[in-house]
């Protein structure tokens, strides 16, 4: 288990004087007991400052997932301290924890994971009708929000009948209808080709990420590193290095 | 709310299935109940249609309705006697064979009733008037069974008429009339005649009385009189309804039919849980991407038993409705063609609790899947 260190592990540090707004300290997971025992999380520490798109890089199963879930709140820590935005999943009960999240949190998925009987205003407004909105206001506010990611007239269709690119915009629409201060985002990209990932990380970066908001990105996609404020390179259950993309010979944005 | 009804509705094969599923659970239990309700109240028909005694003096070994164990013929002035009754009359009843004039043989139930006031006769008489009964040999029969079971099947299929001559137990007799009945559970068909004459058409016994049929004084407690009676005579005495449930309850237990017909709603039920509870269960497994989504997006473990509750209740009631209602149409045919078939809404009401008790077993397996889904699951490709 890592020391709670004063700092993050080597190089880049968040924008000095930015408020942070996740914060992890020693941090591990394991799943499995005994033989079967495997150690995911082995004490990352990791700061994410308000505004910053911090993008989680490295090999499958070095952690990237497991720390994301970690940082949302929906999986539990074995140790070390966690907080966003200065609350600690840990400290809330499961009913506050989900509540937590479905206000402060907006999730993009790797398969989209839009309901496939909805239409794309439906699926943008299913957040909202969580926190307990009405379904009409819920779905008014979705159709501005897939106007506001180019799909305004889209609003009627199903999933089935979207691309992935389209799909995937509305899953950022769904991500970001709520107000959410955290947004993560689990392989945004790696469902699409090379262009409808950059129109995607276009929207993520001009329309997600304000200065009150964080942007976390797990991603193998190498092509989109260049949108990343920072990288954090993972491996075996540890922060290796956080470097800027300018040190990683990334396509630039 | 209305997300959880586009995701039943949205996937339509699985959905018609559920709700088919349903139907075909609802169908089963209530068409069976139905039936076994039916075939109950058929046992009772006799003694309903004989609406005119307010008690029947019987042999306290008597089981059910056509049970003719006798009774002394002494028993019925002695009932006379008993306080509170305005009057009393015999009646015969016992299986005797017939021979049409064909020389077909028919099983038939003769009904032997008060020479003096004709008292417990026939419900309805459709030809004839029930004085007919007094002429020479006279009997009345069902209409409704003149081409079915009096059929004359060795000469080529007629049905008796009125003035056909047959004989009982060798002894002539005279159709003189038919009378309409309600529907009975007992096969053979009922021959009315007088209470003489049918001791004269019945063989030989030292007693031939199987009932004596009471009418009570107006304004004499029924129940008192009956008490009065049995003290009396220490035979049995029944009120209609006393005697309908002791001869339902017998033929239910000792024929089995209530242990073949609770066997059939029994297995509607178990067959609508485990295909319901099947295809609800495969349809949440469809979906568990989805809710572990909407867990990780804010959803809470209330809202999401909601959802289920509402998508199985939501299945269970048009299930319900569409079995119901196939059940209503297949009563109705098979009534008309005479069948037993009664459905009261004590049934419905059965079939509406079965149904939910169904849709809460199919709807915990899948909730107890829901609940205990992990929201990490959607970080999984």
């Amino acid at each position: 288990m890592s020391t709670a260190a004063a700092q993050p592990a080597p190089s880049a540090l968040p924008p000095a004087g930015a408020p942070i707004a996740i914060r992890c300290r020693g941090v591990t997971k394991h799943y499995g007991s005994g033989d079967a025992r495997v150690v995911a999380l082995r004490g990352i520490d990791l700061d994410v400052a308000c505004g910053e798109l911090m993008m989680l890089v490295g090999p499958s199963g070095c952690g990237k997932t497991t720390l994301i879930s970690v940082i949302a709140g929906i999986l539990d820590r074995d140790a070390g301290e966690c907080t966003v935005f200065g609350d600690d999943f840990a400290a809330m009960s499961g009913r506050a924890r989900t509540r937590y999240r479905g206000r402060n949190i907006g999730f993009v998925f790797q398969a989209f994971n839009l309901i496939p009987t909805l239409t794309a205003a439906e699926n943008v407004a299913v957040p909202l009708m969580i926190l307990g909105e009405g379904r009409a206001a819920a779905v008014a506010k979705g159709r501005d929000m897939l106007a506001r990611v180019g799909l305004g007239d889209r609003a009627r269709s199903l999933p089935s009948q979207l691309s992935g690119g389209q799909q995937q915009r509305v899953a950022i629409a769904r991500a970001l209808i709520h107000g959410p201060r955290l947004i993560v985002c689990d392989e945004p990209t790696s469902a699409l080709d090379h262009e409808t990932g950059h129109v995607i990380m276009r929207m993520l970066k001009n329309v997600a990420l304000q200065q009150d908001r964080a942007l976390v990105i797990v991603t193998h996609d190498a092509r989109i590193f260049g949108f990343a404020d920072r990288i954090a390179r993972m491996d075996d259950g540890r922060v290796e290095r956080i470097e800027r993309p300018s040190a990683t010979g990334a396509e630039s944005a | 709310m209305s997300v959880a009804l586009k995701m039943l509705v949205g996937d339509r094969l699985k959905y018609l299935g559920l709700v088919a599923g349903i139907a075909f659970a609802a169908l089963l239990i209530t068409q069976q109940a139905s039936i076994l309700i039916g075939l109950a109240h058929q046992t009772g028909s006799f003694i309903r249609d004989t609406a005119v005694a307010d008690l029947w003096v019987m042999d306290p070994q008597v089981r059910f309705s056509q049970d003719a164990l006798p009774i002394r013929d002494t028993t019925l002035e002695r009932v006379r006697g008993v306080e509170g009754v305005r009057w009393a009359v015999p009646m015969y009843q016992g299986f005797l064979k017939a021979r049409l004039p064909d020389g077909t043989r028919v099983t038939t139930i003769l009904i032997g009733i008060d020479d003096a006031t004709l008292l417990g006769g026939p419900p309805r008489i459709v030809r004839g008037t029930l004085a007919d009964l007094r002429g020479d040999n006279a009997v009345f029969i069902d209409e409704a069974a003149l081409d079915t079971k009096w059929m004359q099947k060795r000469s080529g299929g007629r049905g008796l008429r009125v003035g056909d001559r047959i004989t009982i137990n060798d002894k002539d007799a005279v159709i003189a009339g038919t009378y309409s009945a309600s529907q009975s559970f007992f096969w053979e068909p009922i021959t009315y005649t007088t209470y003489t004459r049918a001791l004269r058409y019945a063989p030989p016994e030292r007693n031939l009385m199987v009932f004596t049929l009471v009418k009570v004084d107006p304004g004499q407690d029924v129940s008192a009189v009956a008490e009065r009676i049995a003290r009396t005579t220490g035979l049995d005495a029944l009120t209609g309804q006393q005697f309908i449930e002791r001869t339902a309850g017998y033929i239910l237990k000792e024929t089995g039919i209530l242990v073949n017909f609770g066997l059939a709603v029994g297995l509607g039920f178990v067959i609508g849980t485990l295909i319901a509870g099947q295809m609800l269960y495969n349809f949440t497994l469809d979906n568990l991407r989805h809710y572990g989504a909407l867990k990780a997006m804010g959803a809470g473990n209330w809202l999401l038993v909601r959802m289920t509750m509402l998508q199985v209740l939501t299945v269970g009631a048009l299930g319900l409705g569409i079995g119901v209602g196939a059940a209503t149409y297949l009563g109705r045919i098979v009534g008309e063609a005479g069948l037993a078939f009664r459905m009261p809404w004590q049934v419905l009401a059965g079939a509406a609790v079965a149904i939910l008790a169904i849709c809460t077993l199919a709807g915990l397996l899948s909730i107890a899947r829901v609940l205990r889904l992990e929201p990490a699951i959607v970080f999984k490709a």
